[in-house]
């Protein structure tokens, strides 16, 4: 997988939030194989103790690639200047851009999304937005510049699965060169497999294994079922059927009906 | 004067930004700045001169999803 002219291997990118403990976050990023987390950027307390600092060490010590996130973000300007922020704090030109249209939802704005993503495409960000599954949205932050979409599966943290997959298939089909990612809303590994098998390019979780019984464990299924979904798209679905179709060979079977009159009873 | 940072009231004798944020404790290398919704970025810290009631902002790396 390219993201912005980057060879990725893993195909699940994993959130950083939540989790019980430092340790168990080191844990949760080895065992899910992924190569990309997201962070984000938070007010530092004066004269304290560094709480960022602690956090920074652990993200050089994972070695994964740092996808900044402006969360939390209402309007295009507060977006583009956290970007900015994040641009200097953690080195890079990747931004996940959220614009937050709706608190209770948590859907993104897409009027302020396509003004922020103009705005910082053209500042040279490598943008991966926030979106929706609507195809016009879509086109416009194209022309923006973005390279990457990252449509929702469900509102973030619902865990609800894929809420619109036929309008998910459809925005497949219709940016088949465009690397997608699902972001935000997958509760279960198997959601995740269901997207990869759509043709997805990668998926984006935080929820779902932060908030695990074992956060560790759960990232390893989701790798393995990211792994096996995007396998299986390759190696192409049957087309599903309306009625049965017996899969073990009818010819040559024995004719072990019991009376004479059966004779020609199996046509 | 009195500024606004990270949302609490702080009265400081700092004149820039530099200087405010050394004389509220910030020593951390992985701080990002903004003054009154505009991003401030490292190198200009100490050429941006700090008025009353300004609002200040010091981000730091934190966990995301």
């Amino acid at each position: 997988m390219r993201l912005y002219d980057i060879d990725i291997q893993s195909r699940l990118l994993l959130g950083t939030a939540q989790y019980p403990s430092p340790q168990v976050l080191t844990e949760a990023i080895a065992a899910s194989g992924c190569d990309i987390i997201t962070v984000s950027l938070r007010r530092e307390a004066a004269r304290g103790a560094s709480a960022g600092a602690g956090f920074w060490a652990l993200l050089q010590a994972s070695g994964a690639r740092l996808l900044p996130n402006t969360a939390g973000c209402h309007s295009a300007r507060e977006a583009v200047t956290t970007a900015q922020m994040a641009r200097e704090v953690f080195g890079t030109n990747w931004i996940k851009l959220e614009v937050i249209g709706h608190a209770d939802t948590l859907q993104p704005d897409p009027f302020a999304l396509v003004e922020a993503a103009q705005t910082l495409c053209a500042d040279g960000f490598q943008v991966f937005p926030y979106t929706t599954e609507d195809l016009i949205v879509a086109e416009r932050l194209l022309d923006a510049g973005c390279q990457v979409l990252m449509p929702w599966g469900a509102p973030i943290g619902s865990g609800q699965g894929l809420r619109h997959a036929e309008a998910l298939a459809s925005m497949r089909r219709y940016f088949p060169q465009v690397p997608l990612i699902i972001d935000a809303g997958l509760g279960a590994p198997s959601q995740a497999a269901r997207a990869m098998e759509m043709g997805f390019d990668a998926v984006l979780l935080n929820t779902a294994v932060a908030k695990a019984g074992d956060p560790v464990a759960m990232a390893r299924a989701f790798g393995q079922a990211v792994e096996a979904g995007r396998i299986a798209y390759e190696a192409g679905l049957m087309p599903p059927r309306d009625m049965a179709v017996p899969s073990t060979p009818v010819l040559g079977m024995a004719d072990l009906s019991l009376a004479n009159l059966s004779h020609g009873g199996r046509s | 004067m009195r500024i606004e940072l990270n949302g609490s009231q702080h009265d400081i004798s700092a004149a820039t930004l530099a200087e405010a944020l050394t004389e509220l404790g910030y020593g951390g290398v992985a701080l990002a700045t903004a003054l009154n919704g505009a991003f401030i970025a490292t190198t200009a810290r100490a050429t941006t001169p700090l008025h009353d009631g300004d609002r200040v902002e010091v981000l730091a790396p934190m966990q995301g999803g």
